[in-house]
Order: C-alpha cells, then sequence, then structure tokens
C-alpha cells in the first residue's frame, strides 16, 4: 500500500520540490535582507539566551560550571523541540489549510503532508546551522559524537510526522482534535526537562519523566551536546519503537480516511 | 487512449446526526452504522469512444460538478466504477494554487508541476505557454498585479499546455475576453480534432452544440437522457420551464428530427404553416422571399392573457429571431375554452443558405419560464435556397450595396467604379 504513496510522491517530486521551495520564498519575499533573517531569528534567540541566563542570571547546570552549559543545553532543546512543535501542528491543519485545492484538484494527498514536514526540516536546518557555528566559535563543539545525534532526529521526525498526520486526519472529521493538540503540547513542553535538567526535579515526580516518549529524544541531545557523549541507544528504543508504530498507524488512517477528507471538507 | 467507461457510477455523502454519531462509528466499525446516506449521483452508465466529445446539461445541482470531480479523480465513487484509459486534464477551477507572490513564470511552473510534469518539460513548452497566453512582459511579473482575466488566460493555457487524451471542461470556455474565448475555443476544437476525447459541462447552448457530438442530461442526480445535442438541450429547455417535467413529451418528425412539446395545455397549437405569397406550403424558400407563418391555436380552458412567440433557429439551434406578441403588443386577453385563434406572422426571408426550424411558445408573459402553455421545439422546419441572389455567407441576408473609390497617390479623385 505505502508503495503506490511512494510511487506517487515520486511522480509528484517535482511539486513537492517546488512548493517547499516556494513556501521558503515566500516569507521573506518584498523583504530588503531575505534569508538572512531565518539566520538572524535563532541567532538573536542563542544569543538572549547566552547573555541572560548566563551572564545576568548567571544560572548554572547542576555539575557544570561552563557559562555556555545552560545556553547549549537550553538551545539543543528548544531547537529539537521546536522541529517536533512545528510538524504536529502545521499538519494539524494541513489538510483544512489546503481545503480548496483538495476539493477542486486531483493530485496525490500525501504530498500535503510531505511539504509541511520537507518545509520544517528546511528550516530547522537553517537554525541549527547557526547553532552548530555558535558551538564551534565557543569550542564547544562535542567533535564525532555529534553525528550520533542523526539517528535521533531521524526517529523524532519519525515520531513528529506519524504523530501529525494521524491528528491532520482525526481533525478534518473532528476539530476539538485540533484544539486539545494544541493544549496538550503545552503541557507536553514543560513535563519535558528542556528549560529544567531532570536531577532539579524532586524523586517523587522523577520516574514519571520516563513515560513521557519525547524526554529521551531529548536527554540524547542535550548529552551530546553538552556533556558530548553520545545516547544511551537502550533509552532510545521505547521511543523509537513508538515512532514506527505511529508511522505504520499514520499510514493506515491516512489511506482509509483520504477519499473521505474530500468529501468532509 | 482517451476511452472513458463508466458504468453503475454513484456518489453518496455520509450524513451523521451529530458529531457524537461519526465518534461511536470511528470507535466501533462493527456496529451498526450511524450515518445515512445522501446519494447525489446515481446509476450513471455511459462509454465515450477516444476522439468522441460530449457535453453534460442540467440544472444546478443536478450532479454535474460531482460527475466532473469523479472523472478526474478528485473523489472517490460511492458505487460503479470508471476506467479511463490516457491523461487526463481537468478545466475545472482554472487558476487554482496560483501564489499572487510569484511571477507568472514561476506559476507556470507549479502548476505544470501540480499535473506532474517535471521542469525541463514545463520549460521546453514555456515559450508556448507564454505565446498563448499572450500576456508579454508581464510573466515575470507578480500575479496579483494581474487582471483577473490575465490571470484566467494564463492559467488556460498552462492547463491546455498538453494535449490530453480525455479533456474535462467545467464553464472554463467563457474566459477572457471574446477574443480569447474564441482563441480558447479554437484550442479545445484543435485538440479534438488530434484524438482527444472531451467532455463538457456548459449553460451554453453554442458551446455544446458547436462541439459536442452527444450530450447527456443529468436531473436529480441521474442520467435522464442521452442523445443528439440538439435533442438532449430541447428537452432541457422544456423541463427547465416545467420544472415537473410531467408533460414533456418528444415526437418523432417526418423528416427525422425530434419535436419536443411541453406545458400545461390551456392553449395549443393546432396547426403551423408556412406559406409562400402564393399562399403554397414552403418546405423551400429562396432567400428574400415573403412568408407568412400561420400558427391555429386552441383553448381548452380560460386562458387570462396569451401571446404567442416564433423563433427561427439554425442546423445547430442557435436563435437567428424570435418574437412575440407580448413584444408586439398585441397579447390576447380572456380567453374562454373552445375559442381558436389564428395568427399570420409575415417576414422576408432574409436568411442564408440552409434549413431552420421554427419553435413556437404559448406563454402568459414575455417568458415561456413562467406560465408555460405550450413550449414547441421543432414545430416545422424549412430550407432556403440562393437562386437569385449573389452567393454570400452566413445565416442572414442583408442586402448589402458596394461603393469603391479608388485613388492613385497624389491625385484626388480617380475612377469611381
Amino acid at each position: 500500500m505505502s508503495i503506490a504513496m511512494g510511487h506517487a510522491l515520486w511522480r509528484y517530486r517535482g511539486f513537492v520540490l517546488g512548493s517547499v521551495k516556494r513556501e521558503f520564498q515566500s516569507r521573506y519575499r518584498n523583504s530588503l535582507l531575505g534569508a538572512a533573517w531565518t539566520v538572524l531569528q535563532p541567532l538573536a534567540m542563542i544569543t538572549v539566551y547566552t547573555v541572560v541566563f548566563s551572564e545576568l542570571m548567571r544560572t548554572r547546570l547542576p555539575g557544570v560550571n561552563d557559562p555556555f552549559a545552560y545556553s547549549i543545553y537550553l538551545c539543543s532543546g528548544l531547537l529539537t523541540w521546536g522541529l517536533f512543535a512545528e510538524i504536529v501542528q502545521r499538519c494539524q491543519t494541513v489538510f483544512l489549510d489546503n481545503g480548496n485545492m483538495i476539493k477542486k484538484l486531483s493530485f496525490p494527498r500525501i504530498c500535503l503532508p510531505t511539504i509541511v514536514i520537507a518545509n520544517a526540516l528546511v528550516n530547522f536546518a537553517i537554525t541549527f546551522s547557526v547553532f552548530v557555528a555558535f558551538l564551534l566559535l565557543t569550542r564547544h563543539f562535542p567533535g564525532w559524537v555529534f553525528f550520533t545525534a542523526i539517528p535521533v532526529l531521524i526517529f523524532q521526525v519519525m515520531f513528529a510526522a506519524g504523530m501529525g498526520i494521524i491528528v491532520g486526519v482525526l481533525n478534518v472529521f473532528f476539530r476539538d482534535v485540533g484544539q486539545f493538540i494544541s493544549i496538550l503540547l503545552q503541557f507536553w513542553f514543560w513535563f519535558t526537562p528542556i528549560v529544567y535538567s531532570s536531577t532539579t526535579l524532586p524523586a517523587a515526580v522523577r520516574p514519571w519523566i520516563n513515560v513521557n516518549p519525547m524526554a529521551p529524544f531529548m536527554a540524547a541531545y542535550q548529552g551530546i551536546f553538552v556533556n558530548q557523549t553520545s545516547p544511551t541507544w537502550a533509552a532510545l528504543v521505547p521511543s523509537a519503537m513508538l515512532a514506527l508504530m505511529l508511522c505504520l498507524l499514520a499510514l493506515f488512517l491516512f489511506r482509509r480516511r483520504s477519499g473521505e477528507i474530500v468529501d468532509e471538507l | 487512449m482517451g476511452d472513458i467507461q463508466v458504468s453503475g457510477l454513484g456518489k453518496a455523502y455520509k450524513r451523521y446526526p451529530n458529531q457524537w454519531a461519526r465518534l461511536k462509528e470511528w470507535i466501533a466499525p462493527t456496529g451498526k452504522p450511524q450515518h445515512q446516506l445522501c446519494w447525489v449521483l446515481q446509476d450513471v452508465d455511459f462509454h465515450l469512444r477516444a476522439g468522441e466529445a460530449v457535453g453534460i446539461v442540467g440544472a444546478n445541482g443536478a450532479g454535474k460538478s460531482t460527475l466532473l470531480k469523479l472523472l478526474t479523480g478528485t473523489t472517490r465513487p460511492t458505487a460503479g466504477r470508471i476506467s479511463i484509459r490516457g491523461r487526463v486534464a481537468a478545466l475545472l477551477e482554472l487558476g487554482m494554487g496560483f501564489h499572487p507572490d510569484f511571477t507568472g513564470r514561476q506559476n507556470a511552473i507549479m502548476g505544470g508541476q501540480l499535473l506532474g510534469l517535471a521542469v525541463e518539460e514545463i520549460l521546453q513548452l514555456m515559450p508556448v505557454i507564454e505565446a498563448f497566453a499572450e500576456i508579454g512582459e508581464y510573466i515575470d511579473q507578480p500575479v496579483r498585479t494581474y487582471s483577473s482575466g490575465m490571470q484566467m488566460r494564463l492559467a488556460f493555457s498552462v492547463a491546455t499546455a498538453w494535449r490530453p487524451d480525455v479533456l474535462i471542461v467545467d464553464e472554463a470556455l467563457s474566459v477572457g475576453d471574446s477574443y480569447f474565448q474564441h482563441k480558447s475555443f479554437e484550442r479545445i476544437r484543435d485538440f479534438r480534432h488530434a484524438g482527444t476525447t472531451l467532455l463538457i459541462v456548459s449553460h451554453d447552448r453554442y458551446a455544446i452544440q458547436t462541439i459536442c457530438d452527444r450530450a447527456i442530461l443529468l436531473d436529480g442526480g441521474r442520467m435522464i437522457k442521452e442523445g443528439l445535442p440538439v435533442d438532449v438541450l430541447d428537452y432541457y429547455n422544456a423541463m427547465m420551464a416545467e420544472r415537473d417535467h410531467a408533460t414533456v413529451r418528444q415526437e418523432r418528425l417526418n423528416n427525422g428530427r425530434t419535436s419536443t412539446i411541453s406545458g400545461t395545455g390551456e392553449a395549443a397549437v393546432a396547426d403551423v404553416r408556412l406559406l409562400n405569397t402564393d399562399g403554397e406550403i414552403a418546405d423551400t424558400v429562396n432567400v428574400g422571399d415573403m412568408l407568412e407563418l400561420q400558427v391555429k391555436v386552441t383553448v381548452t380552458a380560460y386562458v387570462p392573457r396569451l401571446v404567442l412567440g416564433f423563433m427561427i433557429k439554425d442546423r445547430l439551434g442557435q436563435a437567428i429571431y424570435g418574437i412575440n406578441t407580448h413584444r408586439m403588443d398585441k397579447p390576447m386577453l380572456n380567453l374562454q375554452p373552445g375559442e381558436h385563434i389564428l395568427y399570420l406572422y409575415r417576414f422576408p426571408a432574409n436568411l442564408g443558405k440552409g434549413s431552420y426550424s421554427i419553435s413556437l411558445s404559448l406563454s402568459r408573459e414575455d417568458s415561456h419560464l413562467g406560465t408555460n402553455y405550450e413550449w414547441r421545439d421543432n414545430a416545422l422546419i424549412f430550407h432556403v435556397f440562393n437562386t437569385q441572389q449573389e452567393d454570400f455567407v452566413g445565416s442572414s441576408w442583408l442586402n448589402a450595396d458596394v461603393e469603391i473609390t479608388r485613388k492613385i497617390s497624389g491625385k484626388v479623385g480617380a475612377d469611381q467604379a
């Protein structure tokens, strides 16, 4: 079943790539600096965190006495969480936003979430390169350990894509889903050790963090960029399995309901 | 390539009493269905051979758009099946997916990609697209600076840059100004000659009659008639006047054509003849002959006001001339059952060569869409020959005069012819 879908996607690769390019271009159209803004945004973010937390508030990670450590900790979590949240949130409305096109034109519908995911990845790649540049400049680049982030990232994107497509399809039929997900994402963010460190949590709460499938991903990034250690793969297995399951469920749901989506819009 | 086979096609939308019922059905798919099916199209069967052109007519809500959407693959059928061989292109929503901030060229590329084409293929055809759209320098300007006509022209050029095996057109023939309309019409005709199967939905009688070999009439989601465009359109026209279409009937005339008669029948045409100046029945007339149209009307129930109209149509069903007694300010009032009225219209046959039909209408007001006592298409047929006048083209004899002045450069006044 997914072979046909893959084939359709390949046939429409021009459309998918074109749409990604077009969306990227349209964001900076009529601006003087153009794509420079994509770099300036994350640069500003990193600067603010470094200045405010490391210099002004003198926030330190427990057990680490590096002025940049907290800012790196924060960025490695925030940027990757941002990718997750962007995919889920944009997939959630992708069918509704393109309702007119779906109703009037005949093209493989799977292109739409693919475009959204690809777009989120492009944005992430830019922001993340700024972060990497920052790491290199401050001599915090983790070396070869850096590349262990790639498989983690792949599973995280699968997790986000699976969840996003499921939520996107459901949202066409039940708009409650969209509302619920926006609330859920907020709670989820604060329930994940991104801004704070899991070691600062009360002992009673700490085991519960393991229930959160996003926590192992975040912990892996933080380990790579702050402590320069490769992730403990065993801890990632449940989340990776969940990501695979979500993707399969998403494919199943999408195939089953994609015909009905047109009628419902 | 270009065959379309549609059998038992139907489309229904699921209707749930509320969202909870839908949720219940989703959670327990084996339980009893919570939805009702709302059929918008049912039992549609037809077969199109490659290169055929078919018009689809019907009132709003008859299911025309649904049928086209099913054929293009935008929606999936609930029942039956469709098989189409070859590449399908649809002119359903021109300019759909155009982004206002991008240039015409970029949008054209996107439009092509949306049709599943590679950038190289589109770039190869770009000169053709540009030339056909005739928007000049604007091709490199953002689409938001275009007039709506320019947008449509570009969209049409993109959508028809490649000759498809099947072309589906929904009311898109009225693109831009009349010049461009002609051009787009021409392109569609060329496609047809090259072997493209054509499916057109239009309210434009002219479009359907000039292009199509066949027409299909949809009403309430069902196919109620299929046949020659003229017959189907006449039937549709009569049906529109009737709404409940209980009294529409078609009679086969002895010349092989079909006469469509509809109406409530309080007043009816008892006899109709076309006579020449000698009082003989005129099947064939010469250009410029004086003609007399005699119509006998019988009244069978009280009629407060009666208007008789006649219309001459050409071979394709295009109106050449029509007038009625309302417009001539001669309505008949308070007619009692049993009355007979004889109408005599006199007019010169200032028509071009060819065959013409006369339609009659008996109504209360100017239009037969209000009260329609009788509407009779193809009430009679006559042929126009030209043995006396100079040979001319077209359907109207305007008896033009000519005066020619010839000048040799520098000299004023010269030979006159």
